[in-house]
């Protein structure tokens, strides 16, 4: 196999920060709530990323608020891939007429700004709890999962191997998790990567918009809109936090391409 | 032929798009545009959706912007007195039982119609009754036996027994008496008449130019809504607004070059309040070792650089009269005895509780969560709700579903009644459910009382009853910084929580 420069680079990258954020569920430099007099502090040694305005370690909010972003990103992936593969599997399989149904409702759901849709849901179920964040999202999520899982499905229907296991009377879902669905991991795993991205950026937009996660928690989408409010007084908290922002979704990002080029030598 | 059709309605756009520019035949709304069109844009943190009728009206927000559209027989001064207003002149008889107004010649609604002391009755009947749905009863009336007009411009107003405090209540505002639209176009005889409301955008006053006093200096003011804290400070820099008060601290050292904040105090009694009615806080053990938990000072000093005045019970320090400075320090922070307290009612190892907060009020936000940062201390955590402005008046204050809320509580009118009546257990806006006989046998008192020296020392008997049964957690009186573009002058601070703009003005 051929160097990929693009895996290494976003597995380093990416590893770095879940490396920090591992870390910052067990140990912060400082308690991520705890409030001082130390007011606005500009970054140092002390406090890699200054203080905000209750006086708290920005660095260790990152730690915590990186580790809720990211958590919320995974569970939100988590639900609309299983429900995007169940639905996937199952219409591109089968095809007919569920298969047109379900496929056209996917098309009304997508049809919707993904956030407008979760802000939706959340006024539905109601603000302010973290599950209520990846529920909607999760949802908002399935349809765009469904159809990359269906059409692969679609495809791979077709092949030989599958069409002999048909003959051989494997039992039907056997044939869909055990011969079809690992040979859609080419399809998936980039898909896998741009939803997590999509799930990060959303988070942190309906945070932002004071939707997601409630105060004193932290979640990197939050801390920026509480950033936004102090920018000419703590401009640090801003910068620090978007930037991880940006490097999480980047280096996350570069696995997604490496991992796309990877099957495109592949195939 | 589909590519046509694609023109057309992106022709169709544009050109829509141009006319509504031009609507009106405006010109670009900027500051320097304003001050030559002698216009103020003031932001606002909410909307006025509780109601425009100011007997309606249960928001303290929409009473300070409406403070300007309504008057009463009287009305309130920056010092804290109460002059004239409709009413030219007004007599009490000796046993101060008969109150004879006398109305001022020719003050016009703003309909165009001339105040009658018709008006004036139907107005306060109004209020005594409440029948009406959605009208909020003013107790003090129900002491009146009688409401005659002997003439166009009189009104006599006998009460059972005499009522110190009843003058107060006459700043009830004046409406039209066959006018049933207040709610949506409302009509007073103010110096500003109301002019539009557009939900969650804006609200426009205009000069009433047939005003009886001194009129308005400013032609027209339109105040924006502007509920994001974010928001806030880039509408102000931008300049899309002019005006804007009770802004935090770190709002107000990031205005920069253009703007003077103007410093006063907010005129509300912040606290955490407590559902009395709700477990944990049905215990009093449990409420005052939240007041011994919670460090007053600490709040202020974290979440305000200190700026803000502590506050011990239901009184703000700008009514000197009854304000009981010695209840300020009554719980003074003290983990260990909130610990021995809490084990005491039963929760050795604390509990759970959940603060809601209206999400477009950053000081109460930033208040909670020093408040949750302290609590925990004692083993008490507490999670944040955030809400919006609607959802608190309909579930926390109309709906009393609740643990606990970080809000602010005004004066409808410059007494301490106004205040104190709420907390007494038949009172319908008691949200925090509290019931003790002791208060509710007191304030009956105060109310008896004529003798001025008497009643004042009975509110601050309540005050204290508040303060050691621990009804609230009180926080302080907030200070108010107002950001006021530079040039523009008249600020006016009342002892109550209103925004006066008849006084300002462009300089120069």
């Amino acid at each position: 196999m051929k160097k990929n420069p693009y895996l290494t680079a976003g597995c380093l990258l990416a590893g770095l920060l879940a490396a920090m954020i591992v870390l910052g569920f067990f140990w912060t430099p400082y308690d991520p709530t705890a409030m001082s007099a130390e007011k606005f502090l500009s970054p140092s040694l002390r406090h890699l990323m200054g203080t905000d305005n209750f006086g708290r370690d920005i660095f260790s909010r990152v730690m915590e608020g990186a580790g809720t972003t990211l958590l919320i990103a995974v569970a939100t992936v988590a639900i609309g891939l299983a429900g995007g593969i169940l639905i996937g599997a199952l219409t591109g399989y089968f095809g007919g007429l569920a298969d047109e149904i379900l496929m056209r409702l996917g098309d009304v759901l997508t049809a919707f700004p993904s956030i407008l849709l979760a802000l939706v849901i959340i006024s539905l179920v109601g603000p302010g709890k973290t599950y209520n964040v990846v529920l909607s999202l999760g949802l908002v999520f399935i349809p765009s999962f469904a159809r990359v899982t269906r059409t692969a499905y679609a495809a791979v229907r077709e092949a030989n191997y599958v069409k002999i296991a048909q003959l051989m009377g494997v039992p039907k879902a056997r044939i869909l998790l055990v011969h079809i669905l690992p040979n859609t991991a080419s399809t998936l795993l980039p898909a896998i990567t741009i939803g997590f991205n999509n799930a990060v950026l959303a988070e942190a937009s309906m945070s932002y918009l004071g939707i997601g996660v409630t105060p004193p928690d932290a979640s990197l989408g939050y801390m920026l809109s509480e950033a936004q409010g102090m920018f000419t007084r703590a401009p640090w908290y801003a910068l620090c936090t978007g930037l991880v922002i940006v490097l999480l979704v980047f280096g996350v990002g570069l696995i997604g391409e490496g991992l796309q080029r990877r099957s495109g030598e592949v195939i | 032929m589909k590519k046509r059709i694609l023109a057309l309605v992106l022709l169709v756009c544009v050109l829509s798009a141009a006319l509504t520019g031009c609507g009106g035949g405006s010109k670009e709304d900027s500051p320097e545009n304003r001050k030559t069109a002698n216009e103020l844009n003031v932001g606002i943190a909410q909307d006025l959706d509780d109601s425009l009728d100011p007997h309606k009206a249960v928001a303290a927000g929409t009473k300070e912007v409406m403070f300007n559209v309504f008057e009463g027989l009287v009305k309130p001064t920056p010092e804290g007195d109460l002059v004239p207003a409709i009413a030219e002149t007004y007599t009490i008889s000796d046993d101060h039982l008969t109150y004879t107004f006398h109305l001022r010649q020719g003050v016009k609604f703003h309909n165009g119609d001339t105040v009658t002391a018709e008006d004036v009755k139907y107005s306060i009947q109004r209020c005594a009754d409440a029948t009406e749905t959605g009208v909020l009863q003013v107790a003090a009336f129900s002491a009146v036996t009688k409401l005659e007009t002997p003439d166009e411009s009189t009104v006599v107003i006998t009460l059972a027994e005499p009522a110190n405090e009843f003058l107060s209540y006459l700043t009830c505002a004046v409406l039209p008496a066959d006018y049933d639209r207040q709610d949506t176009a409302p009509v007073g005889t103010g110096p500003f008449r109301f002019v539009s409301r557009t939900a969650q955008d804006s609200i426009v006053l205009e000069r009433f130019d047939d005003y009886w006093g001194t009129p308005a200096q400013l032609s027209k003011v339109t105040f924006k809504i502007i509920e994001n804290a974010d928001t806030i400070m880039m509408s102000l820099q931008s300049g899309a607004v002019d005006l804007f008060a009770h802004l935090t601290i770190t709002q107000a050292e990031q205005l920069g070059e253009g703007f003077t904040v103007a410093e006063g105090t907010m005129n509300l009694v912040q606290a955490m309040y407590l559902n009395n009615g709700e477990k944990p806080f049905d215990d009093v053990r449990v409420r005052q070792a939240l007041c011994y938990a919670v460090d007053k000072q600490g709040v202020i000093d974290q979440a305000f650089d200190g700026y803000g005045s502590p506050i011990g019970s239901s009184m703000y320090p700008a009514f000197a009269k009854y304000f009981d400075p010695s209840l300020t320090d009554y719980y003074s922070h003290d983990t260990a005895r909130a610990k021995a307290l809490l084990a005491e009612a039963g929760y050795p190892d604390g509990f759970s509780m959940t603060i809601t907060v209206p999400s477009n009020y950053q000081p109460h936000i930033d208040t909670a969560q020093v408040i949750a940062q302290q609590l925990k201390d004692i083993g008490v955590t507490a999670e944040l709700q955030l809400v919006e402005w609607g959802t608190w008046l309909s579930d926390v204050y109309a709906g009393r579903q609740f643990q606990s809320t970080v809000i602010g509580v005004d004066a409808s009118n410059m007494t301490a009644r106004a205040l104190l009546e709420r907390f007494t257990s038949t009172a319908s806006n008691d949200f925090i459910n509290y019931e003790n006989a002791e208060y509710d046998a007191l304030f009956a008192q105060a109310q008896a009382s004529y003798d001025d020296a008497v009643q004042t020392a009975i509110y601050k008997q309540m005050e204290r009853n508040l303060t050691e049964n621990a009804a609230n957690v009180y926080i302080q009186d907030m200070a108010d910084l107002v950001a006021v573009r530079k040039g523009l002058e008249g600020v006016r601070f009342y002892p109550i929580y209103v925004l006066d703009l008849s006084a300002l003005r462009y300089a120069g």
